[in-house]
């Protein structure tokens, strides 16, 4: 075994990673760029090297310094994690002439599976079936057209070089082929430097159903069983778990039998996927599965087959790259139970899932899995720390196992619903509406249920006025708790006969909601909300009276008390797995408009108009230099105070003495 | 310490008379509160929020922080006096809590006449500053005022205690270190104009606020100049221009953040001398005070059953206990703070009065703040008393009362008649703090005793004469003494015209002693210099 690894990656991979190396006993070198000089990985690893600005082409992409940093270290191997160079073969080249261990496969295997019309070619000679398809070098569009005739609609074009989802479109009928396949072309070359596409048939009900292969230098192969990713948005796994629901023993025979096959036709060594589309428009037969690609690294959800077999892949990842046998045989392996990964993510999914950034404030994972589930939280996150907009938005991956399918998703369910991250959009909501929907549940999966169902599960309910009432309540500053004897602390909410209301505002998307807060004799809190118009389309804010739970009232020990958090300029109240975040506005930092007083710019001083930058009428931006004003022999920039459309302007070579006005605001529209 | 037992029983009949009648009392008052809370007519109050502005109410609770008390002072001031209503004399006042730091808050109710000053405005503003020198308050005002109420300006302008004073003392607190902060929101007009500009800093609100000597139709009729409200002394012009403000606020809500910040960086630090031990609440409930306190002010009761429901854990160290029964005195703890209470439990006799005094200069010599729990019919009277220096031991006590450095905070649980009132430390011995229950009756001797007093003059007179005055007559000529005493003695009344700072619930009694008294601390306790006592 290694005595020291480096790990090229971040996130929750590399803590990943560097937990079973220490379980292992082989110290751990980091590598972080300047965005993560402060993040976990790089606290938890023994070492850690600076390797570059943010940007990934000048961190995580630049083998040659992630080589330097592991030939100064000591270190004697190099884990790539996923993604990255994790399954680039010139840099496990450049790993191998550095006298250095990839721990992963060999850059020939990378090779043979990198380009998909080759790698396909290599398996149908190896005897594993694929998708019927065109994957021929020539390219002419009248040649790929008559292909895709011949395969018969719908097809898909999809980029050789690619993945993710980049360069591939879906083409029902043969009137938009040329469109899509420019389409696709576009892409292709902006995301791999490469235009060349493959014609292949577009399986009606797809299930995407891989399988976790494990190849030894002494040429053992062996399977982990599969995974279903079929839970996708557009072509990004959402949940994925093992094994797949309703599979068939002899379905699976089929499948990881051909998986196995894959991996020795490549000899291949290491962890690796071979992921299958499945046809389900009929159920699981043996006969309706065709290979789809082999990716040469660990997977993302790989914890979900950990959690079936009880086996540790990143531990088998350094034993086999030590040059040891594969731990187990075939035989040795065994399915128990079923898991589900959730990747949880900072992204907006009423938004098209448009990805998030933040810092995350508020940070809960639950405690434990419910009693009969196990659980475990891959994430590389803490309360405080930043989602950047450098590198993938994913915040952690909830995985759960239980006995049964059923127990699984419930312990996910609840996991989901007890998780608690403020600071930043987040996905918790879509991922618990994902595993209750009704036809996830029942395990009628396939890649397009995400794209069907996206209005439910992306929709979240209005707060209800309880919700509202409770982050009116925590705006407001009131209900915490007091431990001062001082009665002007102590009795809060005192009046003579009735309470004084202090109205609290809040925003809550494009809405401002205002509240009133107030102390009742018992030392309860109420809230009442006001009926007002939205502004907007949404529906209207319950109006009524409230009474919420606050940690500062007397005698509310039985009560249920509201999930909050407070943070920088906002409220967040949790229920279930949906966050409700309300904006407290501050008054004061209204600040600059209180410069732009008068409407006008007036000169500080006498002097000369020297320059005039903007004309009567233009719109201006705050800070846009309008003019120069000679005085005193200095020069003084007069700029836009605030945004806004001149009405007047002073003439250029004008004398103005002290307060003359030298612009003038049109009217502003206040609010 | 001892705790003080209690013998009423919440079961009988005369308890649950008791309770209903004072349940009503209390009822009574907190609806009439509710009627001045409103500020003024419906249609005043739509004026006000249509230009955007906040309610008065609403900027005070903007003002202070989110669940801090409010000690409102003078709620019932000018109650029922102007023939119409004006609510709370046209200004709500009292102190509460910005950004940890106990302020004086004096706010113009612009929906009520304009905001204008009467008569019963004016006292009101002179009391909240009182209140604020004595007890060392910053003073936030949040101006929107037309100033002196024409109609009534013989009352309000030319005295030493009229509108002149409001600046004068806003200048000499100043000069004692008593920030004055202005938040004008509204007009401020004339002799208004110096409240702003008397302050160490001052707010204004855009389009709201404006602030000059001589508003647009006074500059038309003197100089002839025409000019808009807002030209002549809008927030731009006094923050840009004249410097007569500071601050820029662009509405109230904007104002009221600005008026927070400027109270945070006060550099303010409340620092209490006194030994304080944690709070415990008492181990009777208050609400029973409604019980105890009987309907008839004659009627005698143990004041230690409304201590019990006062001090902290009800435990109350009584100081001579067996001499001069008739007034309880002793020590207990409010809410952590130590304090020497001084109670009626019946008329006062020479030995009460000479307890009284002693334990005054107990409390002042360590430096212990006073309650006074004042239910008092007066000083015996007789020859054996007055040939016993009856008036020689009052004296005393009332020297004590005058002269003690002392917070002290007066509660009238009862009756507040005649010198009683004095050596119990009526409005004139200038308690921190004067509160009412409303049961409570003040006047310079009982109805009654008035009414019968009147009634023995008239009828030497009628019987010197030769007359004869039969008992009849003499009803006929009580009734109306007795019911101008009714009236005149009644808590609205003495509110109405400032002789106290407010009517309470006394079931909350302890809430305000405690708020009064923490409130009395921000002013350090000084050392006390009594007169001469004639033995």
């Amino acid at each position: 075994m290694f005595a020291k690894i480096l790990i090229a990656n971040r996130g929750e991979i590399a803590c990943r990673v560097i937990r079973t190396a220490r379980k292992l006993g082989v110290r751990t070198v980091a590598v972080y760029s300047d965005a993560d000089a402060k993040s976990l990985h790089v606290e938890m690893a023994d070492e850690a090297v600076h390797i570059g600005a943010s940007p990934v082409g000048e961190s995580y992409l630049r083998g040659d310094k992630i080589i330097a940093a592991a030939k100064a270290t000591g270190a004697e191997a190099i884990h790539p994690g996923y993604g990255f160079l994790s399954e680039n073969p010139d840099f496990v080249d450049q790993v191998a002439a550095a006298g250095l261990v990839f721990i992963g496969p060999s850059a020939a295997s990378i090779r043979a599976m990198g380009l998909k019309d080759a790698a396909k070619r290599l398996m149908e000679k190896a005897g594993v079936p694929v998708v019927p398809g065109y994957h021929g070098e020539a390219q002419e569009i009248v040649l790929l057209a008559s292909k895709a005739r011949e395969i018969g609609y719908p097809v898909l074009i999809k980029a050789r070089a690619g993945g993710g989802g980049k360069g591939m479109r879906r083409v029902e009928h043969p009137d938009d082929f040329s469109e899509a396949l420019s389409g696709a072309r576009r892409e292709a070359k902006a995301a791999f430097g490469d235009d060349r596409v493959l014609v292949e048939k577009y399986v009606d009900k797809p299930r995407h159903i891989e399988v976790q292969v494990f190849g030894d230098i002494f040429g053992n192969a062996v399977h982990l069983y599969e995974r279903d990713c079929s839970a996708q948005r557009r072509h990004q796994k959402v949940i994925e778990e093992a094994p797949a629901p309703g599979m068939t023993p002899a379905l699976r025979k089929a499948m990881t039998e051909a998986a196995v096959k894959a991996a020795k036709a490549i000899h291949y060594c290491g962890a690796g996927t071979i992921e299958f589309i499945v046809d389900a428009s009929q159920g699981l037969k043996a006969d309706c599965f065709w290979f789809m690609e082999m990716n040469t690294r660990l997977q993302v959800e790989h914890p979900v087959t950990e959690m079936v077999t009880g086996i540790d892949l990143v531990e088998w990842q350094l034993k086999v790259a030590a040059g040891e046998k594969l731990p187990k045989t075939q035989s040795e392996i065994q399915l128990s139970g079923h898991a589900f990964e959730a990747r949880l993510y900072a992204e907006d999914a009423a938004k098209g899932f448009l990805p998030a950034t933040g810092t995350l404030h508020h940070l809960k994972f639950p405690d434990a899995a419910p009693e009969g589930a196990s659980m475990r939280i891959e994430t590389c996150v803490r309360a405080g720390d930043a989602i950047s907009p450098f590198y993938d938005p994913m915040i952690a991956k909830l995985v759960v196992h239980g006995k049964d399918r059923q127990t699984a998703l419930d312990a996910l369910g609840a996991a989901l619903s007890q998780t608690e991250i403020a600071g930043s959009t987040v996905n918790t909501a879509f991922l618990a509406a994902l595993a209750t929907d009704a036809d996830f549940a029942a395990g009628d999966v396939d890649t397009g249920l995400i794209g069907r169902h996206q209005e439910t599960l992306t929709s979240v309910p209005p707060p209800s006025g309880e919700i509202i009432a409770s982050a009116a309540l925590a705006a407001s500053g009131a209900g915490i708790p007091v431990l001062s004897n001082d009665p002007w602390s102590a009795l809060a909410g005192y009046a003579h006969f009735h309470a004084i209301a202090r109205r609290t505002r809040l925003r809550y998307g494009e809405d401002d909601i205002f509240a009133r807060v107030l102390v009742r004799p018992d030392g309860r809190f109420e809230v009442v909300l006001d009926q007002f118009s939205t502004g907007s389309t949404a529906p209207h804010p319950p109006a009524g009276t409230f009474s919420p739970y606050s940690d500062g009232e007397k005698g509310g020990a039985s009560r249920q008390r509201p999930r909050l958090a407070r943070w920088p300029g906002h409220v967040t109240v949790f229920e279930g797995a949906i966050g409700y975040s309300f904006a407290v506005p501050d008054p004061l930092a209204r600040a600059d408009e209180t410069a732009a007083a008068s409407g006008s710019l007036r000169a500080p001083m006498p002097g000369l108009v020297k320059l005039v930058r903007a004309a009567k009428g233009d719109a201006v931006i705050k800070g846009q230099p309008l003019l120069i004003l000679e005085a005193m022999k200095m020069e003084h920039m007069i700029s836009a105070p605030h945004d806004g459309v001149i009405a007047e302007i002073a003439a250029e070579g004008a004398q103005v003495t002290d307060g003359t006005v030298l612009v003038r605001f049109a009217e502003q529209v206040d609010g | 310490m001892p705790i003080l037992a209690s013998q009423i029983s919440p079961a009988s009949e005369t308890f649950r008379a008791n309770a209903e009648r004072m349940r009503a009392l209390v009822a009574d008052i907190a609806d009439k509160a509710a009627t001045v809370e409103r500020g003024g007519s419906e249609e005043a109050r739509e004026r006000h929020v249509s230009r955007g502005k906040l309610l008065p109410r609403e900027r005070l609770a903007q003002l202070l922080d989110s669940g801090s008390p409010f000690l409102e002072i003078g709620q019932f001031a000018a109650w029922s006096m102007y023939g119409e209503e004006i609510s709370s004399a046209g200004l709500i006042a009292g102190i509460g809590r910005v950004e940890g730091t106990e302020v004086m808050v004096v706010v113009n109710d612009a929906t009520v006449k304009g905001g204008t000053y009467y008569p019963l405005t004016v006292k009101k503003h002179l009391r909240a500053q009182e209140i604020a020198l004595q007890n060392n308050l910053p003073c936030v005002y949040l101006v929107d005022s037309g100033g002196a109420n024409l109609p009534n300006q013989d009352e309000v302008f030319p005295d030493r205690e009229h509108f002149g004073r409001i600046f004068y003392n806003q200048a000499n607190m100043s000069a004692s270190g008593i920030p004055q902060i202005a938040c004008v929101m509204g007009s401020c007009t004339a002799g208004g104009a110096y409240v702003p500009a008397m302050s160490d800093e001052t707010i204004m609100v855009r389009n709201q606020a404006t602030i000059f000597l001589g508003g647009p139709p006074l500059v038309k009729a003197a100089t002839g100049e025409d000019v808009s409200a807002e030209e002549l002394g809008g927030a731009d012009v006094h923050t840009r221009l004249s410097g007569v403000a500071d601050h820029y606020a662009l509405d109230d809500e904007h104002a009221l953040a600005i008026c927070r910040r400027i109270i945070r960086n006060l550099n303010r630090n409340k620092k209490v001398s006194l030994k304080l031990q944690k709070s415990i609440p008492p181990l009777h409930d208050p609400h029973e005070l409604y019980g105890i306190v009987p309907t008839d002010l004659r009627q005698p009761y143990d004041v230690r059953e409304v201590i019990a429901r006062v001090a902290d854990g009800s435990e109350f160290d009584e100081f001579k206990q067996n001499y001069g029964t008739t007034l309880v005195t002793g020590f207990a703890h409010l809410h952590g703070m130590p304090v020497g209470i001084i109670a009626n439990n019946g008329v006062l006799f020479s030995e009460s009065a000479l307890k009284g005094a002693h334990f005054i200069e107990l409390c002042c010599q360590r430096r212990i703040p006073l309650i006074f729990l004042q239910n008092i019919t007066g000083f015996m009277v007789g020859r054996k008393y007055e040939a016993g220096g009856i008036a020689k031991d009052g004296a005393k006590l009332v020297m004590a009362v005058a002269t003690a450095s002392v917070p002290k905070v007066t509660m009238i649980i009862g009756g507040s008649f005649g010198a009683g009132n004095y050596g119990m430390c009526g409005r004139a011995y200038s308690p921190r703090f004067l509160w009412m229950w409303p049961n409570a009756r003040i006047s310079v001797m009982g109805g009654e005793q008035a009414a019968t007093v009147l009634a023995v003059v008239k009828r030497e007179g009628i019987e010197r004469k030769g007359g004869e005055w039969s008992a009849e007559e003499e009803a006929k000529f009580k009734k109306p003494i007795l019911m101008k005493y009714e009236h005149e003695g009644h808590p609205l009344y003495s509110s109405a015209r400032l002789w106290d700072d407010g009517i309470i619930d006394p079931a909350r009694t302890r809430e305000v002693l405690a708020l009064s008294l923490s409130a009395a601390l921000n002013a350090e306790i000084e050392e006390t210099k009594f007169g001469v006592f004639r033995m």
